[in-house]
């Protein structure tokens, strides 16, 4: 990221359907077997599209009239499972930079937020008619913004949300919280010295 | 008064309220793995960061471990490249690491109640989603990310955002034949696998007052695949009990004084929940599932739905696992042929759960086509079962007796399904390509019913393996 402040973001959309598309799904555990991030994008859903090659199907990921694209629009509780933040990491590195649906995982969500890549709900119903505006027109702009709430295309723009903590990380720029944690360090040195455990019973 | 375990936990653990409306929460244990954990030193690095508490962080190694040769260097050169990745960042920033030459290494979720690292009243956190396991003791513990793990290297703190509670009451008697693994995979099926977003569920009622603790991580273990991100029992005698004289646990007078404050922490009486859910445990089936979710389960005297009985999204996803599984709806789960079955993970790689299994395969065979293992979680349960003579049953029934290790539950190791494969499997996720084939399939059930699986060399009733008297007691 080369701003540390993301709030309005514009690009091509990638359609993604299915609820419950787990990070297994997102990056094949085998991929995990690394001691850096770099080329995981190589394999965003790599078994997802295998398979649907293999049956003359084309899955988003895969298919060129998306390459290019900047935003992945979901359906419910997209990156279930597993902690790994190889998945937003292999979804970032292949070139998206926000992730709209109608849920997600809150450790998926989390590691999205402290990689700067913002994940914004909208209702099932808006979620269908994003996902069918693009799949119509995978040209079309897709644009959003953190601190307004909202995603538009086509001149018509949907109430989207974020939670309050997120969206103030994003546009305050301290999406990446290690420095704000160590703002006040006497006091968590304080915390620490209150508590049974750590001082001794 | 009025308040919830977690309420309190948090407020002794909230240093200050962020400017993003966040709440910094100071993290009482850290625990760390290879996986999860190389990327986040490298960040430190680059920060030119030191870790702020190396005495809260403790390391092991679980996930990429063979099973069956432990000899080093590893014979798969990235699992040996991640092994001197954590040895070099545990020996540059002080943190104890128990690799797999330590007596005490083994799935970071078994060895951390094992040596008494996890304490009711904790914060505790890992990279890793099953750490909700350690809020069996009344702690809270939840999966981090990358990221996240650099940040609490870095400060001992997370930026966190408030979580609701929502009470879980289990009361009556769990019948004979069915176990923890039944209870959650029940709570997960009727609640969904998104329905505890936002939530932190806490457990009780007097099946969980009777429970044991390695039963209750069990049930803890499997929170976050209903989405709730932590998942607790109150600490009570058992827990206690439990940990007395493990390593890391004070002693003599001063456990008398930690016993105190960890039962001051317990919910209060009249505590105020978010939502409460009711449940008997008697109604409780053993549970298998059949789909791609663990909450596509059905009892094992029932059948699978079809996309018809089922409304809206769901007629979807029914359909999808349907076809992956190559089930069809109407078919009963009883009966389905099985190739592997898996005992272990850190949802069922506990002592209790392999004298369970041996107990039931003591003087019966594998069948002919099934291949069969069992993995302790850690190498203390490994040591505890060959004392007892667990292995000899085991290898004796046609199981394989492995080294400790995460193993097939997530197959970043030697220990994969080949292609369509079935697997019975104790572990706690049946996601696509799950147990390393890309194509294998996984029917999540109790160690017990894995036990029963594979000697029938297909799925059974294990209440059929029980003698009459047990069933009817």
């Amino acid at each position: 990221m080369d701003s540390r402040f993301v709030d309005t973001l514009s690009g091509r959309g990638l359609p993604l359907r299915g609820h419950d598309i787990d990070t297994d799904r997102i990056i094949p555990a085998r991929f995990l077997k690394c001691v850096s991030f770099e080329g995981l994008e190589r394999h965003a859903f790599e078994d997802d599209r295998k398979q649907l090659a293999e049956r003359g199907q084309t899955h988003p990921f895969s298919d060129p009239k998306y390459s290019g694209a900047g935003v992945l629009i979901v359906n419910g509780n997209f990156g279930c499972g597993s902690s790994r933040e190889h998945a937003p990491q292999a979804i970032q590195r292949w070139g998206i930079r926000a992730v709209v649906g109608e849920s997600f995982s809150e450790i998926f969500f989390g590691n999205s937020v402290a990689l700067g890549m913002p994940c914004l709900t909208v209702s099932a119903h808006d979620a269908e008619a994003l996902l069918s505006a693009v799949e119509a027109n995978p040209q079309a702009a897709v644009a959003l913004s953190v601190a307004g709430q909202y995603v538009e295309v086509n001149g018509t723009r949907y109430q989207a949300a974020i939670p309050a903590g997120a969206r103030e990380a994003f546009t305050a720029g301290t999406w990446d919280a290690t420095g704000l944690l160590l703002d006040d360090f006497d006091e968590v040195r304080n915390v620490a010295k209150n508590l049974p455990y750590v001082s001794g019973f | 008064m009025r308040k919830t375990l977690l309420q309190k936990v948090w407020d002794n653990h909230a240093v200050r309220k962020l400017s993003t409306g966040q709440t910094q929460l100071f993290i009482g244990l850290h625990l760390i793995h290879e996986v999860t954990s190389p990327q986040a030193f490298d960040m430190l690095r680059s920060r030119g960061s030191k870790v702020a508490f190396p005495n809260r962080t403790f390391a092991t190694v679980d996930h990429i471990v063979p099973t069956l040769n432990q000899r080093r260097p590893f014979l798969d050169v990235l699992a040996e490249e991640m092994m001197s990745a954590l040895e070099k960042n545990c020996r540059e920033f002080g943190i104890p690491l128990y690799d797999i030459s330590s007596a005490n290494q083994g799935i970071v979720h078994v060895i951390g109640p094992e040596l008494g690292l996890t304490q009711p009243g904790m914060t505790i956190a890992c990279g890793d989603s099953h750490t909700s396991t350690h809020g069996a003791f009344g702690a809270i513990a939840f999966g981090i990310g990358t990221s996240q793990v650099r940040d609490v290297l870095a400060s001992q703190c997370l930026a966190m955002e408030p979580l609701k509670v929502r009470r879980i009451t289990v009361n009556g008697t769990l019948r004979r034949g069915v176990y923890a693994k039944d209870v959650i995979l029940d709570i997960i099926r009727r609640l969904g696998v998104k329905g505890g977003t936002g939530y932190a569920y806490e457990y009780g009622g007097d099946a969980f007052d009777r429970m044991t603790m390695e039963e209750r991580m069990t049930v803890c273990n499997m929170s976050i695949e209903g989405a709730a991100r932590a998942g607790y029992v109150n600490p009570d005698d058992t827990t206690f009990s439990y940990m007395e004289g493990r390593p890391f646990v004070p002693q003599g007078a001063a456990f008398a004084k930690a016993r105190e404050w960890w039962k001051s922490l317990a919910s209060d009486a009249d505590a105020a929940y978010d939502d409460v859910v009711l449940m008997d445990a008697a109604a409780i089936e053993p549970t298998v599932t059949w789909g791609i979710n663990p909450g596509q389960s059905v009892g094992i005297t029932e059948k699978l739905p079809a996309p018809s009985d089922v409304r809206g999204d769901e007629k979807a996803s029914v359909a999808e696992a349907l076809e992956f599984m190559s089930f069809r709806g109407g078919m009963p789960i009883a009966g389905t042929k099985i190739d592997v079955a898996f005992i272990g993970s850190c949802t069922n790689g506990r002592i209790s759960d392999l004298r369970e299994a041996a107990r039931l395969v003591k003087g019966h065979h594998v069948a002919k086509h099934v291949k069969a293992l069992v993995v302790p979680g850690s190498q203390s349960v490994r040591k505890i079962a060959e004392q007892e003579g667990l292995d000899k049953i085991f290898t004796a029934a046609g199981f394989e007796w492995r080294g400790a290790g995460c193993s097939m539950c997530l197959a970043m190791n030697p220990d994969q399904l080949q292609g369509r494969e079935i697997c019975a499997s104790s572990s706690n996720r049946n996601f696509k390509g799950r147990q390393g084939s890309p194509t294998g399939r996984t029917l999540l059930m109790s160690p017990a019913m894995v036990a029963a699986a594979a000697v029938a060399g297909e799925v059974v009733d294990v209440r059929k393996m029980l003698e009459p008297a047990e069933v009817h007691a």
